[in-house]
């Protein structure tokens, strides 16, 4: 009795509800008609579309920056790769690597000013990143528009300049990590292999580096400036690293996610992205300065769950479109639940 | 050495108002437009929008910072609307309906609550309340009004027979209040009764700036612990600010509504603490600071930027989307930057007021402490 207790207070009820919610609708699943291999197909799909974006907010919550609601910013360094990489006219693996590949020096360039941003402003970094996100995106709104891209299929056919606000990659690296290994089982089940590993991996090598000396003194910066400034550690240096690290998952992380989608989306795309990845990492447990693999996975695989699920179900079980609103409530209702909760690292 | 610094000081201070200003006065000659079309837009505009950004004043006096949740009050007023709507209650008595209707004290108790919840992280938490609170309204409105709440008039629901429609046109209540005393001078029509009913509200917050209340949410504002030793109670008073500023976002939001003459059910109220907060810090606010000038000017200085940017962008790059996502950007930007140079500057007086402390040298500790006093840092 007494375990269940302190199971319950250590997982927190949001995510217990959110979880027998989700078991509810697999099970009511077969009677209004869903399939239900086909929607843990989704679902494993989605998990790995939006795993990295939920990893990447590990590193800054663990220094201490807070939910990275800036993520746009390595999205966009993600963008600058993709497109590069179409416009080069990369194929296939190259296609892929090459995105990344371009995208990195980009990403690691905006973190570590953003990183440097950030380090000015302690203590406002997450209504600030809101902001210093939109205001980027909407400055590349502008650059899209104007920058001298020509590959025939990203501009548009009738102005003969600007890019598209979606751009396929057909031909180019879409699924190429989704159908590495995949395994296929009947019609409708696809298990995306290459595509979860690639995120596992991500993960294990995140899990790694926070075992790291460097990793270490970064968490040691997130729980307690004071001593990890006593033991010598500059909590400056360690959060710029943290927020490279987090912008540079971004970047892979909409790449990634674009392979699977098979589109390139462009202009304000990446606005609403960060808010999803911060509902799923604190959906898995995660608080504003506390977080791990487990709730990243968790997290990733319950939000996802429900993104795709509460739309079938709810929606063939009440012939309504309601599902967006059950969404909305849910996601911002877990974001406000752990902003408002008190956590025992106190800043 | 101190003239540099105090201009070093007021740079910094005014560094939103100026740049704010060169691009504006740099693209007004691009846009085009002429001056007496831009004047009376920002007649129209004032009217339209200062009230909105005049609920902003009283959580940055209680140091709440600026208050993004003012969206819920936003919301109730669009409920107010539809109902007003709904009844074909029109002109301004359909407005003053709508206000008794919409107004948000509930609301603003529940963001209250919740921002005492989470002190130090208010701004960012408002905002997402913002979200969630979007999500109940979309659920009432899109599938209880007309299902669990009688709707009489069919007009105003989808066809599906619940739900609000997504365009509600508001031609009974439109501009009712604007035209209720509209003046003539020269070429220009000037709204009296929205300027009356927004001078009201000025004269109302430098009133309750001197009452026991209002001073208790200077207390607060400027030391939690402070105003709660001396006996200040620092929730209730936070609570009663959005309260206060809740109840006025929906009574704005009405204004804004009836000048505009339609509402986009679902939303009209996405942006609406985008560009209050974007103006109150144009005009030169920070987060803790606020007057009511910084209103009034920050509301012309960013329309006038609105109204000619996608001209101006039409003319210089011939395209008018690079002028519609320059503003974006700009209103954005601003937001950013004046919070970072905030933010970078309590930081630099809480630094230079710990130096005092350590007291190498005596004359330094009272200055230091008025520095670090005047940026409250937390």
């Amino acid at each position: 009795m007494r375990s269940a207790k302190q199971f319950v207070t250590d997982f927190g009820w949001p995510r217990i509800i959110i979880f027998i919610f989700l078991v509810l609708l697999f099970v009511a699943a077969p009677f209004f008609r869903v399939r239900i291999d086909a929607s843990i197909s989704d679902v494993l799909n989605r998990f790995g579309q939006n795993g990295l974006f939920v990893l990447a907010m590990v590193p800054m919550i663990q220094a201490g920056c807070g939910l990275n609601f800036g993520l746009s910013l390595g999205i966009i360094a993600g963008l600058i790769g993709s497109t590069l990489s179409v416009q080069f006219g990369l194929l296939g693996v190259f296609g892929f690597f090459g995105a990344v590949g371009l995208s990195v020096p980009f990403a690691v360039f905006f973190g570590w000013l953003y990183g440097l941003l950030l380090n000015k402003v302690k203590g406002e970094e997450m209504t600030i990143a809101m902001y210093v996100g939109f205001a980027s995106v909407m400055f590349m709104c502008i650059m899209w528009l104007i920058l001298p891209f020509n590959g025939p299929t990203m501009i548009w056919g009738y102005a003969g300049k600007g890019l598209r606000t979606t751009i396929t990659i057909e031909g180019f690296y879409r699924h190429f990590l989704n159908d590495f290994l995949a395994v296929r089982i009947g019609d409708s089940f696809v298990f995306p292999t290459g595509m979860l590993l690639f995120v596992g991996f991500c993960a294990f090598l995140m899990w790694l580096f926070l075992r790291t000396k460097t990793g270490t003194a970064m968490t040691a910066v997130g729980s307690n400036p004071d001593y990890a400034r006593a033991s010598g550690i500059s909590a400056d240096k360690m959060r710029t690293i943290s927020v490279i690290i987090s912008t540079v998952l971004g970047a892979a992380g909409i790449i990634v996610y674009q392979q699977s989608y098979g589109f390139i989306q462009l202009y304000t795309a990446p606005l609403a992205m960060p808010f999803a990845a911060v509902a799923a990492i604190l959906i898995g447990g995660a608080s504003v300065n506390k977080a791990s693999m487990v709730n990243v996975l968790v997290g990733a695989f319950l939000f996802q769950g429900l993104l795709t699920m509460t739309p079938s179900v709810i929606n063939s079980a009440l012939q309504t479109d309601i599902s967006e609103v059950v969404r909305i409530i849910v996601s911002n209702g877990i974001i406000i639940y752990a902003l408002t909760r008190k956590t025992k690292v106190t800043k | 050495m101190s003239g540099t610094k105090s201009l070093g000081r007021f740079l910094t201070e005014y560094a939103v108002v100026i740049i704010f200003l060169l691009i504006t006065v740099a693209a007004i000659p691009s846009s085009g437009l002429s001056i007496q079309y831009i004047v009376q837009e920002m007649i129209t505009r004032l009217g339209r929008n200062t009230f909105l950004v005049l609920a902003l004043l009283l959580p940055i006096y209680a140091g709440m910072g600026l208050n993004f949740g003012m969206t819920l009050g936003a919301m109730s007023g669009q409920i107010g609307l539809i109902l007003a709507i709904n009844f074909n209650i029109g002109g301004v008595e359909g407005l003053a309906f709508a206000a008794l209707l919409g107004t948000a004290v509930f609301m603003g108790w529940i963001c209250g609550v919740v921002l005492n919840k989470a002190k130090g992280r208010e701004m960012v938490t408002g905002y997402m309340l913002a979200f969630f609170i979007n999500g109940i309204y979309q659920l009432i409105v899109l599938y209880m009004m007309g299902f669990v709440f009688p709707i009489r008039s069919s007009a105003i629901l989808l066809s599906r027979g619940y739900g609000i429609r997504n365009t509600l046109n508001l031609e009974i209540v439109r501009q009712s209040l604007d035209n209720f005393l509209m003046l003539r001078l020269g070429e220009y029509t000037v709204p009296v009764a929205t300027f009356l009913v927004i001078a009201v509200l000025c004269v109302f917050v430098v009133w309750f700036k001197k009452t026991k209340l209002g001073q208790d949410m200077r207390a607060v504002g400027h030391d939690m612990s402070v105003a709660d030793s001396a006996g200040v109670p620092v929730d209730r008073t936070r609570i009663i600010a959005i309260i206060i500023s809740t109840v006025l976002a929906s009574y704005g939001q009405i204004i804004f509504l009836q000048n505009m003459g339609n509402m986009a059910t679902y939303n009209a109220h996405d942006q609406t603490s985008f560009f209050a907060v974007a103006a109150i810090l144009v005009g030169g606010a920070s987060v803790k600071k606020a007057t009511i000038p910084n209103v009034l000017i920050g509301v012309i200085l960013l329309h006038v930027l609105f109204v000619v940017t996608p001209r101006a962008g039409q003319n210089l790059f011939g395209s008018a989307m690079i002028g519609e996502y320059f503003r974006q950007f700009i209103g954005y930007g601003v937001i950013a930057f004046s919070l970072v140079l905030y933010a970078w500057r309590a930081r630099k007086d809480a630094a230079w007021s710990r130096e005092g402390l350590r007291g190498s040298s005596s004359g330094a500790v009272p200055a230091a402490a008025a520095a670090g006093g005047e940026g409250s840092a937390k």
